[in-house]
């Protein structure tokens, strides 16, 4: 009989390649929080004490093993004075790119981390949760990868543009990126966070090659992860990451999140034991799902991928969409609850 | 001497591959002096396009390669079949957007991929639903592609479909992005007509459609 573990034991445990009591879960929750506090997402991020209560709440409730004070992905533009679009049922998003020409590049300097409104609303919510909770759960931090940021900053197309046919610009964001990453993940490390998933969805082979991977996002990655004072997780936001999971593991992250596209068995054993894995229900398809369905798609998932440890069950995207009813949350936590005890039968 | 079709586009679809614009012109220039570039387009551009949209969808190629192979070829037959030309205009009007927010790149591989195509259609980068519904009845679209990346602006979508038979506008509605590839029902719940995966299943809907319209 295992005796009952806290969230961050269960984590850990995991994360050592061990089995702990049960599968630990993510329900990487932001939007919900608005929805337990009946409160518009807009007016919802507008503080860090709603998020700080929203995510108490949730955590309260689906009874999971971290805590999320993600605000929004557009926050880190934001933070240079870019726009954000509030809608009623979606995530906040990045407006209007804050690179309108390259050679802004050239003069393109980070915000200071210090006293910056949006950026400090994250650190004041990290900082809160961790006075309130302590160590029983850990808490997640989030920041985007410097070689995924340029997707806000310049728009997606100017930013493939700029990767494949200005190497000398792309080397100079990439380097105010850098010290931007590692300085404001170190801030949320030092507000309290446990960990920090670093988003990297361009580097996933859905978007770039892994020979141009290992090239570009790899050393990024390898350089920024070397300097964040705490354990990664990085994300692919649901992006394919298969062909590139030994570079990955070079990077010394110490989970990867993984895409529904791909064979989480596959995964798991690419990970050979070095590597932990996050995933990777469907999170757009489980807007629709019965509670039938969410049963049936979790105990699938733990039975094939929980043996071992090394294992934390999520979605795929890292932020499950507003839409997806309670009903189904608390179904996956209630399969979780009762099926994922170790050892998985 | 390159002698086949099959050859023509596996050399083709190398080039674009490597970014050798050069090499991408001459092989449909040298295609060109037994049939025109219409036929040229229709046996080696889609064929090649295809095949790096195929190969994206198995993992075996990245969206990055998909961009720039539609890019290259969308200016080599700019260069071979200016916009004007009567062979791109004779066509229903037909539209590309992105509802509600800026993520464009989808919309911009379609879009290259249909002009790649020997296609002429208006791009109307972002728009929110009244602005699209305001500019299809200006434009008298016929075929309106739509492509998303977060999964509220494909619900949007249905908001859309009403909005355009309230105006009693029709046409037909294509729909493609990340939401859609995540959840095979989606589309249908929608409203849309069709579901693109890769930019060339823009190109086999367009041309059914014409077909369907003419």
């Amino acid at each position: 009989m295992v005796k009952t573990m806290t969230s961050l034991e269960r984590v850990l445990t995991t994360l050592s390649f061990k089995e702990p009591d049960r599968v630990p879960f993510f329900l990487l929750l932001t939007m919900h929080g608005a929805k337990e506090l009946g409160i518009s997402i807009k007016e919802y991020f507008s503080k860090h004490e709603y998020v700080v209560e929203g995510q108490l709440r949730l955590r309260e409730k689906y009874k999971h093993d971290c805590y999320y004070p993600f605000f929004y992905a557009g926050i880190e533009t934001e933070a240079w004075g870019g726009e954000i679009i509030y809608s009623d049922d979606g995530p906040p998003n990045a407006g209007e790119p804050i690179i309108a020409k390259f050679d802004q590049i050239e003069r393109f300097e980070a915000p200071k981390i210090k006293n910056n409104q949006p950026l400090q609303k994250v650190l004041n919510a990290i900082e809160d949760l961790k006075s309130r909770i302590g160590n029983d759960a850990p808490i997640i931090g989030v920041v985007m990868s410097p070689f995924s940021l340029p997707v806000m900053q310049l728009g997606f197309e100017k930013y493939l543009d700029l990767m494949i046919e200005h190497p000398a610009l792309f080397n100079k964001l990439m380097a105010v990126n850098e010290s931007f990453c590692v300085e404001w993940a170190n801030a949320q490390i030092a507000a309290g966070a446990t960990a920090i998933c670093f988003f990297d969805p361009v580097s996933s082979t859905t978007i770039v090659t892994p020979e141009m991977y290992e090239r570009t996002g790899f050393q990024i990655a390898k350089r920024v992860i070397a300097q964040i004072k705490g354990p990664t997780a990085t994300h692919f936001a649901s992006g394919r990451c298969l062909p590139i999971i030994p570079k990955v593991m070079e990077t010394g992250t110490a989970i990867i999140g993984c895409s529904v596209e791909e064979d989480p068995q596959e995964i798991k054993f690419k990970c050979a034991g070095k590597l932990s894995m996050l995933g990777n229900l469907n999170g757009i398809e489980m807007r629709r799902w019965t509670s039938l369905e969410a049963k049936a798609k979790v105990k699938e998932l733990i039975s094939l991928t929980a043996p071992g440890g090394g294992f934390i069950l999520s979605d795929n995207h890292g932020e499950i969409p507003f839409q997806v009813p309670d009903e189904i949350l608390m179904t996956i936590s209630e399969t979780v609850h009762t099926f994922g005890n170790y050892p998985i039968n | 001497m390159i002698n086949n079709t099959l050859e023509m586009v596996e050399i083709l679809t190398q080039s674009l591959l490597d970014m050798d614009r050069i090499k991408v012109k001459k092989v449909i220039l040298s295609n060109c002096e037994n049939s025109s570039i219409i036929t040229s387009i229709e046996e080696l551009v889609v064929p090649a396009l295809e095949r790096i949209g195929q190969s994206w969808e198995n993992g075996s190629l990245s969206l990055s390669q998909v961009y720039m192979s539609g890019r290259i070829c969308e200016e080599t037959i700019d260069d071979l079949l200016p916009p004007l030309d009567p062979d791109r205009t004779d066509q229903p009007p037909m539209a590309i957007v992105v509802l509600d927010d800026y993520h464009m790149l989808g919309k911009r591989i379609v879009y290259s991929t249909l002009r790649a195509s020997g296609f002429e259609l208006h791009n109307y980068n972002h728009m929110d639903i009244e602005t699209l519904v305001k500019q299809i009845k200006l434009d008298e679209i016929k075929i309106l592609l739509i492509s998303v990346l977060m999964l509220p602006s494909a619900l949007h979508i249905k908001e859309l479909r009403q909005r355009l038979d309230q105006e009693n506008i029709t046409l037909k509605l294509l729909v493609g992005g990340a939401p859609f590839r995540f959840d095979s029902n989606l589309w249908t719940e929608v409203g849309a007509d069709a579901m693109g995966i890769s930019a060339t299943d823009a190109v086999t809907y367009v041309k059914k459609c014409i077909e369907e319209l003419s």
